[in-house]
This record gives structure tokens, C-alpha cells and sequence, in this order.
């Protein structure tokens, strides 16, 4: 994303949403009375809610992409994360709370897609917040009948001999998917693996960039 | 929502405003509280009816299922919140520009 | 050999989490999760009732008949047993 300086874009050159730009907004406002209300009352801090923003914030794919090249270069963690993810990503060291994941392999015959089609669930304890698509009446409506075409809509064209499992979020398992190692990558450390690995490659709306 | 008819994807995004990730923080502290769950959350959003999702942006119908939830628990009343409201709007309009972080 | 189980086809209103799309259908069971608390009840703030969650398998063909996009594509889903009932063999 280049950085220019226009002033609708955000530092990181995200447009700020049209509805953010209004001075305060009848929804802004209830927040601000429900947390000051928790505060009067006892039930948090600033200082926790700080701290609470904090810790979604250092969540990011980062995580998980260290997560997927460990298992890439660790034929045991690899085990491990499939037999059950949740117990493998702490003993990553990563802190996902009462997180219950479940990750799915992507194999040559195996395309893996997460959703959830009830709400916005995702494994947010690891990857942090779910991108603005993930949370559309489009990728949620559309994904669970025509897998395919939504991901070419991603710009993922699944040959027919590849099956498609949709893995939809309905409940209360996480989901991530463990992508195939590309090729040509036998040199690559951890870290230069864990580099290749995007946030979609893990939701399965992607690959893994190519080597190089 | 499954299986409906839907439109193209829209695949650009936009940064969390601070207002945003306060609301997330809240419902993270007030589920830690056992002020609610998330189930009771999801209810009251299934509750506002197919017509929020239209008008309202994600973390508008999160803050208001958070409000729901919170009185139904009786953490505070409507006349609370009520009056916070009405005091916060008139501090000023600028004063949202905080919100945005 | 799979155990095959169908979904309930009622449509109670409420909190549900078993997906319209899904009632009726027929899977089988992919991996069985444990018991967790019923989000039918937990919506209405009651923590005591808690359900046996299983990951169901179904074909699109299944789910969509013929406008699925590739038959033997899958769907998984985690449904509540006492929203799946036995098919006979």
C-alpha cells in the first residue's frame, strides 16, 4: 500500500470509513457514556481498556505465520498443530486466551476456506481482528455455495481435481489453515518462511507468496 | 446468511478507529465480567433484524447489543445512560474527534 | 465406516447456531468436540446447560443439489447434538 499523504488515507494508507469522519455520532456517543458509566461503577479502568486495546493490537497474521512456518520445518510441531492447534500455538508461547483452534491442512488435493456465516467468529487471539471483508454479507452469503468462484474473486483459480472443504465457524472451534509449503523453499530459514505466509493464505481465501 | 444471494466482494479495508477497538475492549471486559456472553451479544444483534445490518456499520450494532446486554444484566439503567448521553453531547461536538484516536 | 446423522429440519425462533442452510441435511461426523455450554440458552444469560458439539461433514451436492459448484466439494459445521438425529444405515 504506498503512503502518499492524502488526507483520507491513514498512515498505513487504509481509507479511513466515511462514517468515522463525523464529529460524534449517536453510536460514538454511547460508547463513551457506556464505558465512562463502567468506569463510575467499578467495572473497569481506562486503564484496563488500555491495556485491553493493547493486547488486540499486538495480535497480528504475524502469529500465525510463525506458527504455519514452524510447522513447515517441524514435522512433530506439524503433528502437533493438526492433532490440536490451540495447545501446539501456546506452547509457541503465544497467548490466545480460552482460544479453541483447529487447524486444517491444505494439501496438492485439499483446498481449505474458513467462515462463519452466523456472525464474524475467526481466531482473533492469534491473527487479531478479522479484515472488513471476512465480516461481509457477500464473502459469508456467497462462500459456503460457490467456494470457487469467490476465490477467484481473490485471484485463486482451484483446478477441479483440487477439493474444496469450507469450514464454516458455527460454534465455538477457531479455524486456520495450515497452507502447503511452496516450492523451491527447502533453503529458506523459519523466519524467511514465516515471511511468505499471508493472513489469507491462513483464512484460505490465498497461498503463500512464492519464493523469492 | 449462508447460501443467500449476494453481491461482489468489496475487498478494501479500513484501519480501527479508537472508537472501534474501545468497543471490542468493552466487549472483552464486559464478557470477563460475566455481564454477558457472547451468545447473549449475538442475540440481540440477530434481534435488531436484517435491516441493521444495512444501516449500521459492525461496531455500531456491537456497542448496541453491549448497551443491550448491560441492562439487561443491570449494570446501569436507561435513565443512566440516558442522561451520560445527553451530558457527553453536550461537551461539544469536537469532542467525538477523540474517538477517532 | 462414517456415522451418518441428519440435521433437525425445525425452525424454532431465537438464538440458534445451527445454520438454516444446513436443516434437513443429511452428514456425517467428522470429529466429536466435547460438551460445551448451549449457546440457545447461554444467549438468555443461563451458564447450566451444556451439549455435546460435533463437526459435521456434508457433500455441496448435499447442501445445494444440483447448483453446487462441484459435488464432492465439502462443507463442515459444528452442530449441537441435540440438533442431529440418527439415519438409519
Amino acid at each position: 500500500m504506498p503512503h502518499d499523504h492524502h488526507d483520507h488515507l491513514s498512515p498505513s494508507g487504509h481509507p479511513f470509513r466515511a462514517d468515522d469522519d463525523v464529529p460524534l455520532s449517536y453510536w460514538q456517543c454511547m460508547e463513551i457514556a457506556i464505558r465512562e458509566l463502567l468506569i463510575d461503577k467499578g467495572e473497569t479502568t481506562a486503564a484496563e481498556i488500555a491495556s485491553q486495546i493493547d493486547a488486540m493490537d499486538s495480535r497480528s497474521p504475524a502469529n500465525g505465520a510463525a506458527v504455519v512456518a514452524r510447522a513447515w520445518v517441524d514435522p512433530r510441531f506439524r503433528a502437533q498443530l493438526l492433532e490440536n492447534a490451540a495447545d501446539a500455538t501456546r506452547e509457541m508461547g503465544f497467548d490466545i486466551g480460552p482460544l479453541n483452534l483447529i487447524a486444517v491442512e491444505n494439501t496438492a488435493d485439499v483446498h481449505n476456506v474458513i467462515v462463519c456465516t452466523l456472525c464474524s467468529c475467526y481466531p482473533r487471539n492469534l491473527l487479531g481482528l478479522p479484515p472488513d471483508w471476512y465480516k461481509s454479507r457477500a464473502y459469508r452469503s456467497r462462500v459456503v455455495k460457490s467456494p470457487r468462484a469467490v476465490l477467484r474473486e481473490f485471484g485463486l483459480d482451484l483446478p477441479e481435481t483440487t477439493t474444496v472443504r469450507v469450514h464454516d465457524s458455527t460454534a465455538d472451534m477457531r479455524y486456520i489453515v495450515l497452507p502447503a509449503r511452496p516450492a523451491g523453499t527447502e533453503r529458506l530459514s523459519e523466519s524467511e518462511l514465516a515471511a511468505l505466509v499471508t493472513r489469507d493464505s491462513m483464512i484460505g481465501t490465498g497461498i503463500p507468496l512464492s519464493a523469492g | 446468511m449462508g447460501g443467500q444471494p449476494a453481491g461482489a466482494l468489496d475487498l478494501s479495508q479500513h484501519d480501527f478507529a479508537l472508537w472501534e477497538k474501545r468497543v471490542d475492549a468493552l466487549m472483552i471486559i464486559g464478557s470477563a465480567r460475566g455481564h454477558f456472553t457472547v451468545d447473549g451479544l449475538r442475540r440481540a444483534l440477530e434481534d435488531m433484524g436484517e435491516d441493521a445490518f444495512e444501516t449500521m456499520t459492525y461496531y455500531e450494532r456491537w456497542i448496541a447489543a453491549i448497551n443491550q446486554n448491560l441492562v439487561e444484566a443491570g449494570v446501569y439503567t436507561l435513565e443512566e445512560l440516558g442522561l451520560r448521553m445527553a451530558e457527553i453531547q453536550a461537551r461539544g461536538d469536537t469532542y467525538g474527534e477523540a474517538a477517532n484516536g | 465406516m462414517a456415522e451418518q446423522v441428519r440435521v433437525k429440519a425445525m425452525m424454532p425462533p431465537g438464538h440458534v447456531r445451527t445454520p438454516a442452510y444446513l436443516r434437513g441435511k443429511t452428514g456425517v461426523i467428522e470429529r466429536r468436540l466435547g460438551v460445551f455450554g448451549n449457546p440457545e440458552e447461554l444467549a438468555y444469560g443461563r451458564r447450566d446447560d451444556r451439549r455435546e458439539l460435533l463437526r459435521v461433514r456434508f457433500s455441496m451436492a448435499e447442501i445445494w443439489g444440483d447448483a453446487a459448484e462441484r459435488p464432492d466439494d465439502t462443507l463442515d459445521a459444528e452442530i449441537f447434538a441435540h440438533w442431529l438425529e440418527p439415519v438409519k444405515g
